[in-house]
């Protein structure tokens, strides 16, 4: 498969969901279970992308200076900083510390 | 006060206030996230994409949370990654579908509209429009919002993929810290109940487990499951309280 084929394959799957949306009456929403279960697969994915992305290099874990950023940045969302301070943060931090060879 | 002796106004909804703070919203949100396509555009480069490739997901795709998934999974498994890497950024998409839903009769009847709106609805465009109260201020919001960050994500992408291509190791900068922090930023919010949050701690157990396991960009499939089961013992909570209840009338 190709990276271009993965590209245009997901990008129309994603865009295609957001047009079936506009087909379906809003009363499908009633039904409890179908929100609620997209609502926790969403968080799902995205608490193991928060792993995936901080914990691990390729198909091995891997603790390094993205471990102390993303400390950081749940402190400042606990604070209610703004995304962008969040993002910002976290990115200084890894770099910082890796600039003094204090984390890989 | 002096104006005591006159009865206060009807207090009618002031459309034009509403509208300006739709507005004000949409600027903020979509200055902040339009600055973070840069982070986007220079992974996107680092994980192995052409500039036009990242482009060119930011232009169609155009939902970050599924852009990052997709390069993180082509970043650690390469295009061999292929079917996970979609189902993926698909399955994190599945959000919008019910964000179209809410929005849909704000946007109104129209099918090119629509078409346009189903391209712009994202977490902080149905964010902006549901948080205002006044109808006009909800379809500003969303209008607002979806293309301001559209054209703001887009030109920030371009930047940030021709920036990357320069900057080399974009690990020096932290911005791999950052996509990380981005996922946090867009889960957090949604981490005010009990139920969330034990999807998310035991999301996050499974994905530990199984990153040695598993091919990359499975994981986060994997940890999807937990999500789904989530979904599907709340139903049956539901269904059980309202048999016990119905059970225990005479």
């Amino acid at each position: 498969m190709s990276v271009w084929t993965i590209i245009l394959a997901a990008s129309i799957a994603v865009l295609a969901i957001k047009l079936v949306g506009y087909l379906v009456p809003p009363r499908v929403l009633e039904k409890r279970g179908a929100a609620e279960t997209a609502e926790l697969v969403t968080v799902a994915l995205l608490a193991a992308l928060v792993v995936v992305q901080t914990a691990s290099v390729g198909q091995a874990l891997s603790v390094d200076a993205r471990l102390p950023a993303i400390v950081v940045a749940a402190v400042l969302l606990a604070a209610r900083a703004p995304f962008i301070l969040v993002i910002v943060a976290a990115a200084i931090t890894a770099a910082v510390l890796r600039g003094l060879g204090w984390a890989a | 006060m002096t104006a005591a002796s006159t009865p206060p106004p009807a207090p009618e909804p002031d459309v034009t206030l509403e509208r300006r703070e739709a507005w004000r919203a949409a600027w903020g949100v979509g200055i902040a996230v339009s600055a973070y396509g840069v982070s986007f555009g220079a992974l996107a480069v680092a994980s192995g994409l052409s500039v036009w490739q990242a482009c060119v997901l930011s232009l169609v795709m155009f939902s970050g949370g599924s852009q990052f998934a997709l390069i993180g999974v082509i970043a650690s498994g390469g295009a061999s990654a292929g079917p996970a890497a979609i189902a993926g950024a698909t399955l994190l998409g599945l959000r919008n579908g019910l964000y179209a839903v809410r929005v849909s009769p704000i946007v109104g009847p129209g099918v090119l509209k629509r078409l346009v709106a189903g391209h712009l609805t994202i977490d902080e465009s149905t964010a902006v429009s549901t948080a205002q109260r006044h109808p006009e201020a909800q379809r500003v919001g969303f209008w607002a919002t979806g293309v301001i960050i559209y054209i703001g994500w887009n030109v920030m992408t371009l930047v940030g993929a021709l920036v990357g291509d320069l900057l080399g190791d974009v690990r020096a900068y932290g911005l791999d810290a950052a996509a990380a922090a981005a996922f946090l930023g867009l889960v957090w919010p949604r981490l005010r109940a009990l139920e969330p949050v034990a999807v998310a701690v035991g999301a996050a157990i499974v994905a530990v487990v199984t990153i040695p396991l598993l091919p990359p960009g499975i994981p986060v499939l994997a940890a999807a499951l937990v999500g789904v089961a989530g979904g599907l013992l709340g139903v049956w909570r539901r269904r059980r309280d309202t048999e016990s209840i119905t059970g225990e009338q005479p």
